[in-house]
C-alpha cells in the first residue's frame, strides 16, 4: 500500500435542484485500500459512487480520481475503473460468455487479451458450466458474479461496488466475499457502498458512515464501534407495549441505552452481568440477547435511526 | 477455482480506449442484432416480394387496364410506386434500430448505463447505434433495390442512386425518431404512436400511391414534412425520370441533410444528461 491517493474528495457536493443529495464531504482512498461508504437508502451513497466513477458531474467541491478531474476527463478514467452498479445491468440477448467479450471491448481490448480473459473470468466467477447461457437461464446470485466478472475485464486500478450483496441469499453473499477477498489480494483498489454492517466489517479496511448527503464518522470498522458503541450490547424485549415505559428503569443499569420500537439496546462492557443486573431490578424481559457491538450500533448511536428502515 | 491473474491499470490503453468507440458500439450492435438477422433478412425480402405481387398484379394490373395502357406519369403502376415502396421499407425498416435498442438501454434492461461505466462517451454511443442503423437501411435498400430490378420495376442503372436515397433518407429519418425515443422514460404506446400517428398518415399521404398533387390541398402539406416524400420525388426523377427543377432537388437533399443534423444534433445532449450528468 502506497500514499498516492486513488480518489480524493474535498467539498464534494451533488445536488438536484433544491435537493442536496451529497453535501461537501472530504475522504481519501489510497492504492490498495477497501473503502466502504455505509449508510441506509437516501444517505448519498450512490450518488457518491456515480461521482467516482465518472458518470456523474458534481456540483461543487473538487474530486481527483487516479490524479485527473472526472468532469474533464471521464472517458480516460473510467477506462481504469471497474464498475459493479447496484442492478446487474448485462445485455439478457447475449450470452455470458459474450457478456464478458463485448464489454471487453468498449475498453478497446483486443481480441487476443480477451480470448483467454473471459475464460478466466468465467473460472473466477464459477460460471464456466454457463458458459453459453443467456442471462435469464441463470440464478440471481449467477448474474451478480457475471456482473463483478465484467467489472474486472479491463484489469481496473479500482473496482467499484454498488450494493453488491442486495437481494442475494446468505450462500450467494459468501461466495462473492470470498471472490472479493481475493482481488483485494490482488492489489486492486476496492470501494464498496452497502447499507449491511456485516459486509462493511467484512470486507472494508476503512469505512464512512453517511447519512442525509453527510459523513457522520470515518475509521476502520473496529475503531468506529470502538469510539461509537461499546464492547457488547444486551437486547431485551417487554412486548411493544411496555418497552417505552420499562426504559427508564434500565438507564443506570448500562453506560448507555436506547430504545427501539420492539426492543431496548443495553451498550455494556460485559453483557451477561447487565443481564443479570437486569433481572436481579425485579424486570422480566420476553426475550434477551448478549451479542458483540456492530457497525449498525455505531450507526444508531451516530442518527438516531437504524440502516435497514 | 482458478486464480485471477490481475496487474491492476495495465491491460487497457487509454488512447485506444478512447478512440474508435463508435465502432466497437457498432460491433456490439451488429453482435445483438445478428440474432434476430432471419427476421431482418425475411422483412428485407418478404416485403418487396409481396408489395410487388400486389401492386405488380393487383392494384397496378387494374390501374394500367384503367388509363388505357398508359399508367401514371407514362409508366406502369408498379414503376411509378416501385422507388417509393423502396423508400418507405428502408424508412420503415431503419426505425427498428432506433427504438427497441434505445428503450432496452435507456429503460428495459438499461444497458446504456453499463456502457456508460467503460470508456465509451455519449457521442460514441449514439454514433455505434447510428452506424448500424444506416446499415440495415442500406441492408433493406439492397434487398429491394435487387427485387426491384429483378421484376423490372426499376432500370439496373438506376439501382445504386436509389439505393443511396433509401439510405440516406431512411437514416435522416433514423437520427430524427432517435431524438425522441432518447428522451422516453416509458415504453408504453411507443409502437403503437408511430406505427398509427406517423408511419400511416406518413404511408398513405407521400405521393406513394400516386402524384402528390392529386390530394387535396389541405393534406398536401403531410407529404411536405415527410421524408417519405422527399425520398419518392428523388427515386421517381431516378428511375422514371420525373421532371423536378433543380432547386427542387437540392430542396429534397437538404432535407435530409437538415433532418439528419437536427436529429443527431437534438439527441446527443439527451444522452449526456442522462448518462453523464
Amino acid at each position: 500500500m502506497t500514499d498516492l491517493p486513488m480518489i480524493k474528495a474535498v467539498g464534494l457536493t451533488k445536488r438536484f435542484g433544491d435537493f442536496v443529495a451529497v453535501d461537501g464531504i472530504n475522504f481519501e482512498v489510497r492504492k490498495g485500500e477497501s473503502f466502504g461508504l455505509l449508510g441506509p437508502n437516501g444517505a448519498g451513497k450512490s450518488t457518491t459512487m456515480k461521482m467516482i466513477s465518472a458518470v456523474s458531474q458534481r456540483t461543487d467541491g473538487e474530486l481527483e480520481i487516479l490524479g485527473k478531474d472526472p468532469n474533464k476527463k471521464g472517458p480516460e478514467i473510467r477506462a481504469h475503473l471497474g464498475v459493479v452498479p447496484q442492478k446487474d445491468l448485462l445485455d439478457r440477448e447475449l450470452k455470458t460468455w459474450e457478456n464478458l467479450y463485448v464489454y471487453g471491448r468498449f475498453f478497446g481490448l483486443s481480441k487476443k487479451y480477451l480470448k483467454p480473459k473471459v475464460e478466466e473470468l468465467l473460472a473466477f466467477a464459477q460460471l464456466e458450466d454457463k458458459r453459453n447461457s443467456k442471462v435469464d437461464e441463470m440464478s440471481g446470485g449467477m448474474q451478480r458474479r457475471l456482473a463483478i466478472a465484467r467489472g474486472l475485464v479491463n484489469e481496473p486500478e479500482i473496482l467499484l461496488l454498488d450494493e453488491p450483496t442486495t437481494g442475494l441469499d446468505p450462500q450467494a453473499r459468501h461466495i462473492l466475499w470470498d471472490r472479493l477477498f481475493r482481488l483485494k489480494e490482488n492489489g486492486v483498489t476496492i470501494v464498496i457502498t452497502t447499507h449491511y454492517m456485516d459486509e462493511a466489517e467484512q470486507l472494508c479496511d476503512r469505512i464512512i458512515v453517511m447519512d442525509a448527503g453527510k459523513i457522520m464518522a470515518e475509521g476502520s470498522p473496529a475503531e468506529l464501534i470502538k469510539t461509537y458503541a461499546s464492547k457488547e450490547v444486551l437486547e431485551v424485549r417487554f412486548g411493544t407495549d411496555r418497552n417505552e415505559e420499562t426504559a427508564p428503569k434500565l438507564q443506570n443499569l448500562a453506560e448507555r441505552i436506547e430504545v427501539l420500537p420492539d426492543r431496548i439496546l443495553l451498550y455494556t462492557e460485559n453483557g451477561e452481568a447487565t443481564l443479570e443486573k437486569v433481572i436481579a431490578s425485579g424486570l422480566s424481559p420476553i426475550t434477551s440477547l448478549v451479542r458483540r457491538a456492530s457497525l449498525e450500533d455505531v450507526f444508531l448511536r451516530l442518527t438516531g435511526r437504524t440502516l435497514v428502515d | 477455482m482458478t486464480d485471477l491473474r490481475f496487474t491492476p491499470g495495465q491491460a487497457v490503453d487509454v488512447r485506444r480506449a478512447t478512440r474508435g468507440g463508435s465502432w466497437r458500439v457498432a460491433a456490439y450492435r451488429y453482435k445483438n442484432m445478428s440474432k434476430w438477422m432471419s427476421s431482418v433478412i425475411a422483412f428485407g425480402l418478404g416485403n418487396p416480394i409481396l408489395n410487388l405481387i400486389a401492386f405488380g398484379i393487383g392494384i397496378g394490373a387494374l390501374v394500367d387496364k384503367n388509363t388505357g395502357g398508359h399508367g401514371i406519369a407514362g409508366v406502369s403502376y408498379l414503376q411509378f410506386v416501385a422507388p417509393a415502396l423502396l423508400a418507405s421499407a428502408a424508412i420503415q425498416g431503419i426505425v427498428d434500430e432506433v427504438t427497441g435498442p434505445v428503450l432496452d438501454g435507456f429503460v428495459w434492461d438499461e444497458y446504456f448505463f453499463a456502457q456508460a461505466a467503460t470508456s465509451l462517451n455519449h457521442k460514441q454511443m449514439i454514433n455505434g447505434i447510428m452506424i448500424i442503423a444506416s446499415g440495415r437501411g442500406l441492408f433493406t435498400s439492397i434487398l429491394y433495390g435487387g427485387v426491384l430490378t429483378a421484376f423490372g420495376a426499376i432500370p439496373l442503372a438506376s439501382l445504386l442512386p436509389l439505393i443511396l436515397v433509401g439510405v440516406g433518407s431512411s437514416t435522416a429519418w433514423a437520427a430524427l425518431v432517435f431524438s425522441w425515443t432518447s428522451r422516453l422514460t416509458d415504453a408504453n404506446s411507443v409502437f403503437d404512436i408511430l406505427h398509427r400517428f406517423v408511419f400511416m398518415p406518413m404511408f398513405l399521404f407521400s405521393g406513394t400511391f400516386y402524384p402528390l398533387s392529386s390530394s387535396p390541398i389541405y393534406l398536401q402539406w403531410i407529404g411536405w414534412i415527410s421524408p417519405l416524400w422527399h425520398a419518392t420525388e428523388l427515386g421517381r426523377y431516378l428511375t422514371i425520370g420525373e421532371q423536378i427543377p433543380l432547386w427542387l432537388l437540392i430542396v429534397h437533399v437538404l432535407y435530409f441533410v437538415i433532418m439528419f443534423v437536427v436529429g443527431m444534433a437534438l439527441t446527443y445532449p439527451v444522452f449526456k444528461r442522462r448518462l453523464f450528468s
